[in-house]
């Protein structure tokens, strides 16, 4: 791995009471919940990280503690390099701090987020559903949302499958 | 809530997204799409227009949602491929090398020499294939309409050569991990020399048809501008950066698949307009054809796939006479194979930009979780202030020059 790389990813598993794992030959930074605001400060400023190119989530459930982790991928041009940093998330909190004041180009990502695994997050300026419907119930990449099988809604049979159609679990 | 009782979009909704005077009825509010021959695909722009001048536009994305990641987590490593190619359509090849890589890095796979030359070959003539597509739809909507017609000739070239290999023009699934489907026909190499032959003529018709027309010279120069640090800090990639003055070319930061031997410049314009753009696409033409020249040159002979039978299918003649393949065969093709526990984040140049493939494994035979970092979704954003104070018309010119692919945004 490269040398800078790694002693960006070292101090900031420091300053931010975090854990380094370099397998695979990548550099992910695991932090526990809130700070991501500052985080995302320190390396766009300190670091020269000037972009977040992509942002996701992958859900653990059952597991609840924690049972999200947010996946934020960092790319500097001007270093030639890409950190990672996986922020976990409690299955009760579901209210993270928006990065999109410090990179405007993560709105997206957020709002994809927040459609398809409903964690909200706090100073969004326009948190809408963004890939699924707006009146669309549930949030779909959650592992305990079903796939598929179901049964086809028409205006006739809507409300009598709708009473025994399985559903997410809040 | 029962179907019949849908709650109507009111402009409740976006009115924090709209100005004052659109609630008074001073300004228009008009949507463009979905169904528009110039969003390239279905995409809705939501605008508020003072006049023909835009003053906001909301982009909104989900037509074409097919639950791809969603779909990806109930197959198996083998069968999710096949959903890869439906992604950015225009760019399968380049899908399945992203899907490839990532598989090869967590599961410690390796290439042999001659399938990461095959690969190199057919990423670099999807690139010419999936350029001719924008530059065609550009030209159309600026009112080109012989060039549109030059490029799918041109494309039908490519498709063909495609369909030599791997039996499909478009879905072609043609990369595996560890390698290829099959190895090349003997007719390839002529095929992809003939078309290095004819290609750069064509550069030269089209350069010809539009870099010095002062029509289109008028419609594109100094429209939709966007700043280095505007780019940057969007998180744009691929010709849309590079359009901006920024040098940043996967192929060359960081190189897969070989790229690193091969000889060619990355095309940097700094002008950050329309313009800039399409000369960064147009110039990357010669690059690809040099790439692919240089590529069939050193095509090394030898096997196309890994012989690590845990995971790469025995070949067909085996399974006549050995058992040992046979029970390989039949395990592959029942409960596919288990890749170790890890994440990956696998980043590709698509002719678009930087598709990234995040893909984690729970160590079980299916992915457990797959995310595409696609450069389209990414790019769409732009159009809410790229669009700014320019007309209607030349909002065309700026969707066409940023190259957006709404199957490579929605998943």
């Amino acid at each position: 791995m490269d040398k800078k790389l790694k002693s960006i990813a070292q101090k900031l598993a420091k300053k931010f009471d975090g854990q380094l794992d370099d397998s695979l030959e990548q550099a992910r930074v695991i932090v526990p919940s809130g700070k991501i605001v500052e985080l995302c400060k320190e390396l766009r400023d300190k670091h020269d990280f000037e972009s977040l190119t992509g942002f996701s989530v992958v859900d653990y459930h059952p597991q609840t503690e924690p049972r999200f982790h947010l996946i934020y991928q960092f790319r500097s041009i001007a270093q030639n390099i890409y950190l990672e940093v996986r922020m976990e998330l409690n299955g009760s909190e579901l209210l993270v701090d928006s990065v999109t004041g410090i990179y405007p180009g993560v709105n997206w990502y957020e709002r994809e987020a927040w459609d398809m695994f409903g964690i909200q997050f706090e100073g969004h300026p326009d948190l809408r559903r963004l890939l699924m419907p707006y009146d669309w119930e549930g949030h779909p990449l959650r592992k305990d949302y079903p796939l598929g099988y179901e049964e086809v809604q028409f205006t006739f049979n809507y409300d009598e499958i709708a009473k025994r159609k399985p559903s997410p679990k809040e | 809530m029962t179907m019949l009782e849908k709650v109507d979009v009111t402009l409740d909704e976006l009115r924090h997204l709209v100005s004052d005077q659109a609630l008074t009825g001073d300004t228009l509010l008009l949507n463009m799409g979905p169904q528009h021959p110039s969003t390239h695909g279905v995409l809705r722009l939501l605008l508020e227009l003072d006049g023909e001048i835009i003053i906001n536009c909301i982009p909104d994305v989900g037509f074409l949602h097919t639950g791809i990641e969603k779909n990806i987590e109930a197959k198996t490593f083998a069968q999710a491929e096949v959903m890869t190619d439906r992604l950015d359509y225009l760019n399968t090849m380049g899908n399945n090398l992203a899907y490839c890589l990532a598989v090869e890095k967590l599961t410690g796979l390796d290439v042999p020499e001659r399938a990461q030359v095959i690969r190199v070959i057919f990423a670099e003539l999807q690139r010419i294939a999936s350029h001719l597509i924008w530059l065609a739809t550009q030209a159309l909507d600026l009112a080109a309409q012989s060039v549109f017609l030059f490029c799918f000739r041109e494309r039908e070239i490519i498709l063909r050569i495609m369909e030599l290999c791997s039996g499909q023009r478009m879905m072609t699934t043609y990369f595996r991990p560890g390698g290829l489907w099959r190895d090349v026909p003997v007719e390839f190499e002529e095929a992809v020399r003939d078309f290095i032959a004819y290609f750069p003529k064509r550069i030269e018709q089209y350069e010809g048809l539009l870099t010095k027309n002062p029509i289109f010279l008028d419609r594109v120069k100094g429209i939709g501008k966007m700043s280095k640090e505007e780019a940057l800090a969007w998180g744009a990639s691929g010709p849309t950066l590079r359009g901006s003055g920024v040098d940043f070319d996967l192929r060359k930061a960081h190189p897969y698949s070989g790229y690193e031997q091969y000889d060619f410049e990355v095309p940097v314009h700094e002008d950050g307009d329309v313009f800039a753009r399409y000369m960064c696409r147009m110039q990357e033409f010669r690059e690809s054809l040099k790439i692919i020249e240089q590529a069939l040159d050193r095509l090394p002979m030898g096997p196309v796939r890994s012989n690590n039978r845990k995971i790469v299918p025995p070949p067909r003649a085996e399974l006549g006479q050995s058992m040992e393949a046979v029970i390989h065969h039949f395990k592959l093709w029942t409960e596919g194979y288990d890749v170790p526990k890890g994440s990956v984040y696998q980043k590709v140049e698509s002719p678009r930009g930087e598709l990234g493939l995040f893909l984690e494994s729970d160590g079980g035979p299916k992915p457990y979780r797959a995310y595409w970092r696609t450069p389209s979704f990414n790019h769409i954003q732009l159009f809410s202030w790229l669009a700014r104070g320019h007309y209607v018309a030349d909002l065309v010119a700026i969707i066409g020059s940023v190259d957006i692919v709404l199957g490579d945004t929605d998943r």
